[in-house]
């Protein structure tokens, strides 16, 4: 008895000690944003839905708000972002200005200049709550000037050339204002754009501005139901009863190779569920769906719609950006969540949260990147967050990015560091998988596929495998296919011949007696 | 001479047993020839409940040991949430259901089968089940996804067969015509259906009766 008190006493002090020694270097340490950090900031869902809560992918480098940028106006209601280069720039919607801000460095963004108005032969010169911008490799900036209903093109001098009008199409109502909301260009300068209002796709225009149709319009779902209801309703209940419509797009993007990714969050919940509607598509030039769906969950952020964050429903998807390893981060702006995918559609990452605390946001509206680096730009908090990768989040670039360049031995490496820091990470081993396969080492690859219930994959390496192990011991197979056939057939011969013999003429007594 | 005929006993010769495996091969013969077999099964006494039972466990064991060898690519298990005894009455309890539904209303309309004759006719019925998924099982390791179509048409004809057989045993064990057989099987599946509403019933009586005693004891412990 007493010996265990003295060993629970020493045990006391020791625990003591431990706690002052780690008290003190979490003093010394650089006290940053992840120190206060809670539990479970990132995580992903594994083969089960389950959530696995995982290291840090993306930590904060700063945060920053009109007095970080040296802004005398206080930033109010921003809208967009966008990045050309290592310039980004911010549309400033409530103050009717554009502000470019160069990038040295993560925690180092510097105002260049404020574009509040340019020079032209129009009769308004400047903006009015202008939402989005892009700019051509020429320089040319395209902005979407909501107040003004027009997206203007002007030069990287700000002077005037030309401007797209609202589309001269029967279809649309003219009595509804045209609200340019976002815009895209692609390569040869035609503009993509999505007005309020307007659901019937991207508003798409040819360089010289003519107006060009429509592409990639949400596919409108109905069930039946709904369809036979309507079919029965008077005039004024179905005047009341929600329209079979394509939904509007939220926020496009283009990527690097010209795909325009869109995403929508005004989305019925039992069409999300059943999957017939998409919160983010990959459209091509004819406009229609390219998006890789081979995850074990849909691309549509949260799986679990229950309250969290203060909010009900799916996520919410505000913007989309793809970074030139064809992972694209959506921004979910009700629960202020990051959600990445890889492009086959496996989730990389989720993280984020609501709150004031340096990476949480309170209403994110627009996310961009810069190499790895990813921005946000929050509206109500009226902040850009910077986020840089963690060394797990550089890990996991590195082991996707050299598989893609056929480097697989040093991706297989970088995944199985990976899955020694996480081991609850699903990709990781499926990223093993991936390089044994490439690797023609199809026995390993098999094993960390079906550890991870990827079966297409282990179809693949196990139709290799089997092909191999037949190639290897086609001998034997022949051997017992021919004792199989051949020691039946043998036994059939000899015991027709014995009975043949048997009941054979010449052997038989009772005719030879004759 | 008593002695030695003792000694030289197998019980393996004995005729009990001789009669165990004839009624165990018949199930063979049943699944074939379901008509003839299922009438020789009760009206000539070729079947056993010593291998009906057999083919009953065999049926459960086949299906427990598919969670584990079949292959991912077609069964995923998540074991945190298995509970093997649920599982194992996830068999047992509708095939009671059925026996005991199946007795008691084809007894009331000439049925000639009695209530262990129905059970038994119903397990020889399960014969396809054990005897096709084994082999499939085994055949599910060695099959990519492209592939895996077979596995689904072999493993549903074997349920099929096996619901065909069942449906066939009830009609020659209680010596019905094929429309009054149909009729009362779809009869049987209804009567399945009420009593497990009565369990329901009776379950969550019991359960709130037991609850009003329990606060009854608690209430008067709290006052003394």
């Amino acid at each position: 008895m007493y010996r265990k008190q003295s060993k629970n006493k020493l045990m006391q002090t020791v625990r003591i000690g431990a706690a002052v020694f780690a008290g003190v270097l979490a003093l010394s340490a650089p006290m940053s944003a992840m120190a206060v950090q809670e539990y479970g900031y990132t995580y992903n869902y594994d083969y089960w839905g389950d959530v696995q809560e995982g290291p840090d992918f993306y930590s904060v480098c700063k945060v920053f708000t009109a007095a970080d940028l040296g802004l005398e106006q206080k930033l109010s209601n921003p809208q967009g972002l966008y990045v050309k280069g290592d310039l980004i720039y911010l549309c400033d919607g409530g103050n009717n200005r554009i502000i470019e801000i160069r990038r040295n460095s993560p925690e180092d963004l510097e105002v260049v200049r404020i574009i509040d108005s340019f020079t032209g032969d129009v009769e308004v010169t400047t903006f009015a709550n202008p939402t989005d911008l892009a700019i051509s490799d020429n320089g040319d900036f395209f902005i979407a000037d909501q107040g003004n209903s027009r997206i203007l093109k002007l030069d990287k001098d700000l002077n005037y050339i030309m401007q797209f009008d609202k589309p001269v199409d029967n279809t649309l109502d003219p009595e509804i204002a045209f609200a340019p909301n976002k815009v895209v260009i692609d390569t040869a300068e035609r503009v993509y754009c999505i007005a309020t209002g307007i659901n019937k796709g991207l508003i798409k225009y040819e360089a010289d501005g003519t107006f060009s149709g429509f592409v990639g319009a949400t596919k409108v779902s109905y069930n039946w139901t709904d369809y036979i209801w309507k079919k029965f309703a008077t005039q004024e209940q179905r005047a009341r009863m929600v329209s079979f419509v394509p939904t509007e797009y939220d926020n496009i993007y283009m990527d690097y190779e010209g795909f325009i990714y869109a995403c929508a969050s005004n989305l019925k919940e039992e069409d999300l569920d059943a999957e017939t509607v998409d919160a983010v598509r990959k459209l091509n030039l004819m406009g229609s769906d390219i998006l890789v769906r081979n995850g074990d969950w849909p691309v549509y952020g949260d799986l679990y719609w229950g309250s969290g964050g203060g909010h009900d429903g799916p996520s919410k998807f505000a913007d989309v950006t793809v970074m030139d390893n064809d992972i694209y981060v959506c921004l979910d702006r009700e629960r202020g969540r990051l959600f990445a995918y890889d492009d086959q559609g496996h989730l990389v990452f989720a993280f984020g949260g609501n709150g004031n605390m340096d990476g949480y946001f309170r209403r994110p509206i627009g996310i961009e990147h810069i190499g790895h680096e990813l921005y946000v730009l929050d509206s109500l908090d009226c902040s850009i967050t910077t986020f840089v990768p963690t060394e797990f989040g550089n890990l996991v670039y590195t082991a996707m990015e050299t598989f893609d360049e056929g480097d697989y031995e040093a991706s297989g490496a970088a995944w199985e560091e990976i899955m020694r820091q996480n081991g609850n990470y699903d990709l990781a081993y499926i990223g093993i998988g991936r390089a044994y396969l490439r690797q023609k080492n199809y026995a390993p690859a098999m094993k960390y596929f079906e550890v991870k219930y990827d079966a297409d994959n282990y179809s693949k390496a196990y139709k290799q495998y089997r092909k191999e192990w037949v190639e290897e011991h086609i001998g034997i197979i022949v051997a017992v296919i021919l004792v199989l056939f051949l020691v039946p057939m043998g036994i059939g011969k000899v015991k027709k011949l014995r009975w043949e013999i048997d009941t054979a003429d010449i052997f038989r007594d009772d005719l030879n007696k004759h | 001479m008593e002695a030695k005929a003792k000694t030289n006993f197998r019980f393996w010769q004995s005729r009990g047993f001789q009669k165990y495996i004839d009624s165990l091969k018949f199930s063979l013969y049943c699944i074939t020839h379901p008509l003839d077999g299922f009438w020789d099964l009760t009206h000539e006494k070729r079947g056993t409940y010593a291998a009906a039972n057999t083919i009953l466990f065999l049926t459960i064991l086949i299906r427990i040991l598919k969670l584990r060898y079949t292959s991912f690519i077609f069964i995923t298990v998540y074991w945190e949430d298995l509970n093997i005894f649920l599982y194992i009455a996830s068999i047992l309890f509708p095939l009671s259901l059925w026996v005991v539904g199946n007795w008691a209303l084809t007894t009331l309309f000439d049925g000639k089968g009695r209530l262990g004759q129905v059970y038994m006719a119903t397990c020889y019925a399960l014969t396809p089940y054990p005897l096709v998924q084994l082999p499939l099982m085994v055949f599910s390791n060695f099959v990519t996804v492209d592939e895996a179509e077979f596995y689904s048409v072999i493993s549903g004809i074997s349920l099929v067969w096996a619901a065909l057989l069942v449906i066939a045993a009830m009609g020659q064990i209680h010596e019905y015509s094929g429309g009054k057989n149909l009729l009362f099987t779809v009869a049987t599946l209804f009567a399945m259906l009420v009593m497990i509403f009565i369990l329901m019933i009776f379950f969550s009586m019991i359960s709130q009766g037991v609850a009003y005693f329990i606060s009854l004891g608690k209430e008067f412990l709290f006052r003394i």
